[in-house]
């Protein structure tokens, strides 16, 4: 019998983060009361570190190890590092809220820390096992993350109708990885490829699998119609939560699609557009059509996150490197754009008080204009308004439409661009031309001041440099 | 002998029947959670079908993660299910229905 | 060539600018002016360096810097484009920035805003250099409107000033007009070259050159005609040429320091440089040139008669500035690019040095402006009066000084040039050199010498400025006075080779290089001349006048009241505009504002259609239903309809 060593320095990042992932959970298990600002400081210890061994292996080789189930390679590394960078952001908004309303001890950062090794893992994934391992890593975490203010009705309401939805769905996706096996004989992604690209295969087999990753692959999203569950849980769930569900996640799941539509069923193309184009008009209709009538902010968000799915799937559907890369941008920039959205909410708030309703920023121009300025540049950039960035992100998947010549899915993108335009522009209406109901102070302590301006100037920046990013998702794709 | 199709029609059925559960029932969460374990198993049952008709040990293998896995989510689903009891003093489907809109 | 060392060129005044204009309240005026003052002069200093890599090292640099994005195969790049051309650019404009911000300190030092003005010119600095140094449209692009931009700030600096109100909006309509033909050309440019650099454009301008087309049904136009006459449109603009001229007197509402800087010196050359770094696609076209050369010829004439009847001390200024414009505008047309960039440095020079020593008579005279209420202040602002006679001396063309040499040469390229137009325009520049010595002197005589008719409240000393403002005077008259010695090896020598491109037809510049055999002989040569004896008497005439024999200046105004009263008129210009181009626009606006846009678009369509997207909305969230099995049944219904679609 021959041994083959495993090469494990391509997994060094994800080894490192389970260790001190159970530290943390250790630690916040014996410290009891008093845990919280240890597991904080020892979980973001944990992603800097994390986030420093990806960047070092950044230029070394890369390759498929643990017996073709794992894989380093340009596309992985630059994902796992935005993902841990976005979770630095969004577990130093989530400290100040969880702080100031003396909620849960070390238990958040220690489930944040397995999400966020599990989102590792799904970025990594090459093989069906491991790719549900992630997932279900993740989705287990959020779960549990969701229900954790134990006393609100609403939040362990949100948590049930996500648990049950996410379940279905994982099921669903399994289904579909069933069929896929059965048609093809294997359950890693290469090999999946080659035996579709060899032929002989039943088409209509394969496209009833391929159904059903979709929706896998969809409900991860929030893509319309597997997309309820969003509004309620953005809704339910405590701020930083949603915070965290929505931000990086979101990349686990574009990494999702990469691997399993491009790397593995690229040759599938011609079924999976097909779907992605249903989903992705379905979801820039509904999400945009129903924030309008949104009074709470986190609702309206919720929404846009499902307008923003659609905009993503169009790149990937194209199926150009082109488009890749143009979903790619899309994803970071709107998990950098999200986070300083639900970010300023938790700044906004203080203990006892959500920030979270459209009224509560009524004349916001008045009592801190700075602030308000900083809120202009998010929902700019959410709008797809020049210089913001998100302008170059709908500019760079509409391009990649019009080169495959769906001119028709480009212009119905367009239009709905200026219909989501619609209530971010309200924002600023009633930030800046309506008069203030109450004198609410801003309570928020300097450093979490600076950490948000810094993330909306970084969206400001990144709108007026943005080919260093964009030559990187390009690069990647080439 | 039975056929590979045999094993993939009572596969289809049970998930179909887990599906329907899902939706049709309108009582009791404790009967969601017992459907998706039903999904899972009949997941199963056609990984396991594959692998034994095409030799392929993966697919079992795969099994047994699908396996661990089911019970840790049965186990956060019991969770949440308990700390929803202690709030609504309720587990009935149709009263989760403050979150809407 | 280093590009960090480019790049600081650039860099320096915005920083300048960011500091003083962002932290202005934090680092106090002290600091503002400081860092501001520290930013322009480490750009100067580093142009000389430059100047001296690019003319005595023949070391040249065009390079990117930045690309911003690519889109096609077009890309938007910022990047820099370092020839003898730039060089000469960057240090005419640091320079005369320099000695503006220096004089600012003394100027503005009573003022609120002085922080902000700080902050304005620096910035100006930082747009005009990246205008010079861009080696691709959309940089010259971005560059233009920055300036002109600022331009607008700084005019309506006083901004609870009417006047300046409304001057600076007269400003910003009028470059409007200018950029819009400016940016056509630009699209013109990329429709037929494919390419915003400024390389491959002149590789394939004699490709161009053959191309036609037909916009009005048969009519065949050519293409390079009709992009460089749109290109010159935007130079029309931004140089003040007529009949896009009548922002620039106005424009005299703003503060001193930038009608030297901005209105003079440096942003009105704009489209004189453009022009020249776009030599290789005008010189494809006769009848470009010949456009450029009626138009530079028209605004040398009429507008030096104005400068005539001006009793405000700076708008006497202001048209001489558009009739020497004028000047510059008709030496592109006949093909003399060098002489009319040399013209262009001589008068930034000796055009800022006269704003200034005005502003310097301004301050000390409690900010009146009036010409008629001053005279006989020689013997109280002797720098004042001695750089001003330097100014003057240089703007008629006395021999040897600055202006001598460039204006000489201009006078006589006109005359030889083959150029549809060009005797026109050798008889227009001809009169107006003596319109403009007439001018010229009639403002320093009746400002320095004559009869005092000032009065002073509260029987304060009549004294010089501050130091601050004194320095940059004699600064600058140095040049003014000695610069023209440089025009052996600018204009002759081969200074502009591979940089300005002349057709072996159109160049007239190399005659005279036959011709000359030094400074000396050219300046004997000079004093022979037509334009010289014109000058002498333009002097006598403005020293008899209002020297000598002050009311045959009143019976003249008396004899010639229609000829007065159309120059105080502005040859009807502004009331054209007002009445007939404002009034008009503004009637047609109302009419398609009331039913397009208040009925048609705003009632039908932007209220129509979000009515029922609202309505939509409302609806469509009753899906939400907040039921689990709702839920589930949507995706079991995704789960149908992918199903149905895709795989039965």
């Amino acid at each position: 019998m021959i041994f083959q060593v495993i090469n494990m320095s391509f997994a060094l990042p994800e080894i490192f983060m389970m260790v001190m992932a159970c530290i943390v959970l250790l630690v916040s298990a014996f410290m009891g009361k008093d845990s919280s600002s240890v597991s904080y400081w020892l979980s973001q210890f944990t992603l800097l570190i994390t986030a420093f061994i990806i960047y070092l292996s950044i230029s070394g080789t890369g390759g498929i190890t643990f017996y073709g189930s794992y894989i380093k390679d340009p596309l992985s590394d630059i994902l796992k590092l935005s993902i841990c960078i976005i979770n630095i952001f969004v577990l130093s908004y989530s400290w100040y809220y969880l702080k100031v309303r003396n909620l849960f001890n070390g238990e958040y950062y220690a489930l944040a820390t397995f999400a966020t090794l599990g989102m590792l893992i799904m970025v990594s994934s090459t093989h069906f096992i491991t790719l549900y391992l992630g997932l279900e890593l993740l989705s287990l975490c959020l779960y549990a993350m969701v229900a954790m203010k134990r006393k609100s009705a609403m939040a362990t309401e949100a948590a049930m109708k996500y648990f049950i939805l996410g379940a279905l769905a994982s099921g669903m996706l399994l289904y579909g990885m069933s069929i896929i096996y059965g048609a093809t004989g294997s359950l890693s992604l290469a090999s999946i490829s080659t035996a579709i690209q060899i032929g002989h295969l039943d088409n209509t087999v394969l496209s009833f699998g391929l159904v059903f990753l979709t929706i896998g692959i969809g409900f991860k999203f929030g893509a319309v119609p597997f997309h309820m569950w969003l509004p309620d849980v953005y809704h339910g769930a405590p701020t930083a939560v949603t915070l965290f569900i929505s931000t990086a996640p979101k990349i686990a799941a574009f990494s999702m699609i990469m691997r399993l539509f491009v790397d593995g069923l690229e040759n599938l193309h011609q079924y999976w557009q097909g779907m992605l184009i249903v989903l992705s008009v379905l979801s820039m209709i509904i999400g945009n059509v129903v924030a309008i009538a949104q009074t709470n902010l986190k609702r309206m968000l919720a929404y846009s996150t499902i307008s923003h799915v659609g905009f993503l799937l169009l790149g990937v559907l194209s199926g150009t490197n082109e488009g890749y890369a143009a979903s790619m941008f899309y994803v970071l920039i709107y998990a950098l754009t999200t986070s300083g959205s639900f970010g300023m909410i938790i700044l906004m708030g203080r203990n006892g008080f959500e920030a979270d309703n459209i009224s509560d920023y009524k004349g916001m121009n008045e009592r801190n204009p700075w602030f308000a300025f900083m809120m202009l540049i998010l929902m700019f950039s959410m709008a797809g308004i020049p210089p913001m960035a998100g302008f170059y992100t709908k500019l760079m998947v509409i391009k990649s439409l019009i080169s495959v010549d769906l001119i028709l899915l480009a212009i119905i993108a367009v239009l709905m661009s200026v219909v989501g335009a619609f209530y971010y522009l309200r924002m600023i209406k009633v930030m800046y031309f309506e008069n203030p109901i109450e004198q609410i102070k801003l309570q928020a302590p300097i450093d979490i001041r600076i950490l948000f301006s810094s993330n909306a100037l970084l969206v400001l920046l990144i709108g007026i440099f943005p080919s260093s990013l964009m030559t990187i998702c390009i690069t990647i794709f080439s | 002998m039975i056929a590979l199709s045999d094993y993939l029609i009572l596969g289809a059925l049970l998930f179909s029947l887990s599906i329907a559960g899902v939706f049709i029932n309108r009582k009791n969460i404790i009967i969601l959670l017992m459907c998706i374990e039903l999904m899972l198993l009949a997941v199963n049952l056609n990984f396991i079908a594959f692998s034994y008709f095409a030799n392929d040990m993966a697919g079992q293998v795969f099994v047994f993660f699908i396996l661990t896995v089911a019970a840790a989510e049965a186990a956060i689903g019991l969770a949440i299910l308990v700390v929803l009891f202690r709030n609504l003093n309720t587990i009935s489907v149709a009263e989760l229905n403050t979150l809407k809109g | 060539m280093n590009q960090n060392l480019l790049l600081i060129i650039v860099l320096a005044p915005l920083l300048g600018s960011i500091i003083s204009g962002l932290l202005g309240k934090q680092v106090g005026r002290m600091w503002s002016h400081r860092v501001a003052i520290a930013g322009v002069g480490l750009a100067f200093i580093i142009s000389i360096w430059v100047f001296k890599l690019v003319v005595f090292d023949d070391q040249t640099y065009n390079g990117q810097v930045y690309q911003w994005m690519q889109v096609g195969s077009i890309s938007f790049e910022i990047g820099f484009l370092i020839d003898s051309l730039t060089a000469i650019m960057i240090l005419v404009v640091t320079f005369v920035s320099l000695m503006v911000h220096i004089y600012t300190i003394g100027y503005m030092h009573h003022d609120d805003g002085y922080t902000r003005f700080f902050s304005y010119i620096s910035l100006f600095t930082f747009s005009m250099l990246m205008l010079v140094m861009s080696n691709n449209f959309m940089q010259l692009f971005f560059g233009w409107e920055a300036v002109g931009l600022i331009s607008y700030l700084l005019i309506g600096f006083w901004y609870k000033k009417p006047m300046a109100i409304y001057a600076n909006l007269k400003a910003f309509l009028v470059n409007r007009i200018g950029d819009f033909g400016f940016l056509l050309g630009i699209a013109a440019v990329l429709m037929y070259a494919g390419s915003l650099d400024y390389v491959q454009v002149f590789i394939q301008a004699p490709e161009i050159a053959k191309k036609t087309i037909s916009i009005f049904s048969d009519v065949q136009w050519s293409v390079m005609s009709l992009t460089c006459i749109l290109l010159f449109i935007g130079a029309m603009g931004k140089s003040a040429q007529v009949p896009l001229h009548v922002w620039l007197p106005d424009s005299m509402e703003g503060p001193t320091p930038i009608s030297a800087l901005i209105h003079a010196a440096t942003m009105v050359t704009a489209g004189i440089f453009m022009v020249t770094r776009m030599s290789p696609l005008f010189e494809f076209s006769d009848t470009a040139l010949s456009v450029i050369l009626v138009v530079g010829a028209t605004t040398a004439i009429f507008m030096g008669f104005m400068g005539l009847v001006q009793n405000d001390i700076k708008r006497v200024i202001a048209y001489s500035t558009l009739s020497q414009l004028g000047y510059m505008t008709v030496a592109l047309g006949a093909s003399a690019y060098a002489a009319g960039m040399f013209h262009l440095m001589t008068h930034a020079f000796f055009k800022a040095l006269l704003f200034l020593a005005a502003g310097s008579v301004m301050i000390s005279l409690n900010h009146e402006q009036d010409i008629r209420k001053m005279g006989g202040l020689r013997k109280y602002l002797p720098i004042t009066y001695w750089t001003s006679l330097i100014g003057s001396l240089a703007i008629i063309g006395f021999p040897g000084m600055s202006g001598f040499f460039s204006k000489d040469l201009i006078i006589e390229s006109e005359h030889i040039s083959s150029i549809t137009g060009h005797d026109f325009a050798y008889f227009a520049i001809l009169i107006s050199v003596f319109i403009t010595a007439l001018y010229s002197f009639r403002l320093f005589f009746l400002v320095f010498h004559g009869q005092e008719h000032f009065t002073l409240h509260n029987g304060k000393q009549l004294h010089e400025p501050s130091i601050a403002v004194r320095i940059p005077l004699i600064l600058l008259a140095i040049p003014s006075a000695v610069g023209g010695m440089f025009i052996g090896s600018i204009v002759f020598g081969d200074f502009f080779d591979g940089v300005i491109l002349v057709l072996p037809e159109h160049n007239v510049l190399a005659y005279f290089g036959e011709e000359y055999h030094g400074l000396v002989s050219f300046i004997l040569h000079g004093l022979m001349t037509t334009p010289f004896l014109l000058a002498l008497l333009g002097v006598s005439v403005a020293y008899i006048i209002y020297v000598k024999r002050p009311n045959i200046a009143v019976r003249l105004r008396q004899r010639f009241t229609w000829f007065h009263k159309v120059l105080v008129n502005k040859y009807g210009f502004d009331n054209f505009n007002d009445k007939v181009l404002a009034g008009g626009s503004r009637l047609i606006a109302r009419v398609f504002w009331k039913i397009g846009d208040l009925t048609l678009i705003d009632g039908v369509i932007v209220n129509g259609s979000a009515k029922i997207v609202g309505l939509a909305a409302r609806m469509v969230r009753h899906i939400q239903t907040g039921y689990l099995y709702h839920y589930a049944f949507a995706m079991i219904l995704g789960v149908w309809l992918l199903l149905t679609l895709f795989v039965v």
